[in-house]
C-alpha cells in the first residue's frame, strides 16, 4: 500500500489528541495509570500495541526514531516497529541511543544515561502492579488512591520467604514520586536505578489494558524492599565477551548443542560502540 | 460517666440503626452499647437479621438510618460513617478485626501463614522482614499453630487451623474491636470447643470487645457476658447471657432456648 493512504504516524489526529490527553494527565500525577481508549493496531496485543500508539501520538516530523525489543535493534518486534512508523510517518530511524529522540522499548532502558530532549516509550503488558494480589480493580483503584500498598510488601514477604531473598527479578515495583506504586513493565529489575530521576520523559502504554502512564523527568522512583533486605540489582561474574563491559546487562546466549554459551550485552548499540572504540584505539 | 474520664465510657454505641432492602426489612431500630473487654453476642434464627447488623457495623453495607459511634484511641466519640474512607479502612485493618465464617474469605489462600499474619503489619508500614517474621512466628503460637508451619499455605491446613490463623491475622494489630460472623460454623464438635476456648482466652487475656453474630446458643453461653436476640429485624430480648438463657421473657427467646437439644 502507497504510504500516502495513511495519516502522519498511522492513527488520525484525533486519536491522537486524545492519546495526547491521557499522556499530559498521566504526566501530571506521576505513576498513576490514566484509563484511555486504547485502538486496534495493525499487530497483535502484547507486541506492543499500547507502545506503538503513545509514539504515534508523541512523533513529530523531525523526531528521531530508535526502537529496541530486549535491548536488542535487530529482533522481529524491534524491526517491525521501526519499518512501520518509517513507512507511515516518514521518519528518520536510528539504532544509536545518543541520535535518537524517541526511543520505544520492550523489556530495557538503554545503558547509556538518557538526555532531556529524549523520550522513553515502554510496551506495557500489565500495567496494574497489585494485580496478581487482588483482582479487583475497584479494590485495586481504592488501594492506589489511599496510597495502601502493604500488599505489595506481602508479595516481597513471601519471595524472601520461599527463595531466601527477593526473587522478583523484572517487573519490580516502584513507587513514584512517593505514593504511587508502579509496574516499571518487564524491564529488568537491573534497570530500575536507571528510572529514579531519569533526565529524559519516561511513557508508558497499555495497549489491551488500556491504561496510560509516565514519569516526569527527573522524578523521585524508588523500588520497594525491606529494611533487612534492600533493593539489589544483578551482578555476573564475568565481563561481557565482545566489549569487555562489566557494568551493563548481559545476556546469555547458548551457542551450540553442546551447552557451550557465552554472555554478552543486551544493550546492543551500547556493546557495538563500545567495540568500535577499542577497535578505533588499537588501530588508530 | 465521670467527666473527663473519656476512656472509660462505651467502646462503641450504636444508635436506631435501620436497614431496609427495598421494601424489605434487614434490621430496624438497633440501639445498643458496647464497653471495652466486653463480649456481646447477637442470637437468633436465620434471616432474623443479625449478618445484616454485622455487616452494618464493618461498613459492609450503608445503613439506611441510625448513627455508629466509636471511641477511637485519642478517646474521642467518632460517627464511623462520617470518617473518611482513608480513615475507616485504617480503622479496619488497626483497631477492629472481623473473623469470617468461611476462613477463606478472610485469609490469603495464595500466600503463606506468615505473609496472612504479617499483612497487617505490613499495611501499617512495617518494613523489617526479620521482625514481621518473629512477631508472625509469635501469634502463630498464640494460636496453638506450630510454628513450623509458618511457610505453609492456608490451604494445607486443617478447618480448625485456618480459623485459627484467621484469627491470629486479626490479632497481631492488637484491635480492641472484633467482629465474629459464626466463628465455629463448620467445625465438628471438639474442634469448636478448642476454638472456642482459645477464643475466650484471647479475648480475656488481651481485653478486646467482640459483637459475635451466632444461632449456636451454647457458644454464646461460653463466650458472651451480654446477648441481644433478634427476630424479623428488631431485637425482642436484651441482657445478660445467662439471664436471658435462664430466664427468658420474650415468647420468642422461650422458644429458642427451649429448642435445644438437650443430650
Amino acid at each position: 500500500m502507497n504510504k500516502q493512504h495513511y495519516n502522519f504516524a498511522y492513527l488520525d489526529e484525533q486519536t491522537k489528541r486524545m492519546i495526547r490527553r491521557a499522556i499530559l494527565k498521566g504526566i501530571a500525577v506521576p505513576g498513576y495509570q490514566v484509563p484511555f481508549a486504547s485502538r486496534e493496531m495493525p499487530m497483535p496485543y502484547g507486541w506492543g500495541t499500547g507502545g506503538v500508539q503513545v509514539t504515534a501520538a508523541v512523533l513529530g516530523r523531525d523526531d528521531v526514531l530508535k526502537v529496541i525489543d530486549q535491548g536488542s535493534d535487530d529482533t522481529t518486534n524491534a524491526v517491525a516497529i521501526r519499518g512501520f512508523f518509517k513507512k507511515t510517518a516518514g521518519v528518520e530511524t536510528t539504532t544509536q541511543t545518543r541520535e535518537a529522540t524517541v526511543i520505544q522499548t520492550r523489556h530495557r532502558i538503554p545503558e547509556e544515561p538518557l538526555k532531556a530532549h529524549q523520550i522513553l516509550v515502554y510496551q506495557v503488558p500489565i500495567p496494574e502492579p497489585l494485580r496478581f494480589l487482588e483482582p479487583r480493580e475497584t479494590e485495586t483503584r481504592k488501594m492506589h488512591a489511599l496510597s495502601e500498598y502493604g500488599l505489595m510488601h506481602v508479595k516481597l514477604y513471601e519471595d524472601i520467604t520461599r527463595h531466601g531473598h527477593i526473587a522478583t527479578t523484572y517487573a519490580y515495583p516502584v513507587q513514584v514520586d512517593g505514593h504511587y506504586v508502579m509496574d516499571p513493565s518487564p524491564t529488568p529489575k537491573f534497570d530500575n536505578p536507571k528510572m529514579q530521576r531519569m533526565a529524559a520523559l519516561q511513557l508508558f502504554g497499555a495497549g489491551r489494558e488500556k491504561r496510560i502512564y509516565a514519569i516526569p523527568p527527573h522524578t523521585e522512583v524508588v523500588s520497594l524492599d525491606f529494611d533487612d533486605h534492600p533493593f539489589s540489582i544483578q551482578q555476573w561474574d564475568r565481563p561481557c565477551e565482545l566489549c569487555g563491559a562489566r557494568d551493563s546487562y548481559l545476556d546469555e546466549i547458548v551457542l551450540d548443542d553442546k551447552g557451550k554459551r557465552m554472555f554478552a550485552c543486551s544493550d546492543t548499540d551500547h556493546c557495538e560502540r563500545r567495540q568500535s572504540a577499542q577497535g578505533e584505539a588499537r588501530h588508530g | 460517666m465521670v467527666e473527663g474520664d473519656m476512656k472509660h465510657g462505651p467502646l462503641l454505641r450504636v444508635n436506631r440503626l435501620t436497614k431496609f432492602y427495598g421494601a424489605r426489612t434487614g434490621c430496624r431500630d438497633v440501639s445498643f452499647e458496647l464497653w471495652p473487654g466486653e463480649v456481646l453476642a447477637i442470637v437468633g434464627e436465620s434471616g432474623s437479621g443479625k449478618t445484616t447488623l454485622l455487616s452494618c457495623l464493618w461498613g459492609d453495607l450503608m445503613p439506611t438510618a441510625g448513627s455508629i459511634e466509636y471511641r477511637m484511641r485519642d478517646g474521642r466519640m467518632r460517627d464511623v460513617m462520617r470518617l473518611s474512607e482513608a480513615e475507616r479502612r485504617l480503622l479496619m485493618r488497626t483497631d477492629w478485626g472481623f473473623v469470617r465464617q468461611n476462613p477463606a474469605d478472610g485469609l490469603r489462600m495464595n500466600v503463606s501463614a506468615g505473609a496472612n499474619v504479617g499483612e497487617r503489619l505490613m499495611a501499617v508500614g512495617a518494613r523489617h522482614y526479620g521482625n514481621i517474621r518473629s512477631e508472625a512466628s509469635d501469634w502463630l503460637g498464640r494460636v496453638e499453630i506450630a510454628t513450623d508451619r509458618i511457610d505453609d499455605m492456608p490451604r494445607q491446613f486443617s478447618g480448625g487451623m485456618r480459623q485459627r490463623l484467621q484469627i491470629a491475622r486479626n490479632l497481631v494489630t492488637g484491635p480492641r474491636l472484633v467482629f465474629m460472623d459464626e466463628p465455629t460454623g463448620g467445625l465438628d464438635v471438639s474442634v469448636q470447643a478448642r476454638l472456642l476456648d482459645l477464643l475466650r482466652g484471647l479475648v480475656a487475656d488481651l481485653s478486646i470487645a467482640v459483637v459475635i453474630v451466632t444461632h449456636d446458643l451454647a457458644v454464646a453461653r461460653l463466650l458472651s457476658h451480654r446477648m441481644l436476640v433478634m427476630r424479623g429485624g428488631v431485637v425482642v430480648e436484651e441482657g445478660l447471657t445467662d439471664q436471658v438463657l435462664d430466664d427468658p421473657q420474650a415468647e420468642y427467646s422461650q422458644l429458642l432456648v427451649s429448642s435445644i437439644l438437650q443430650a
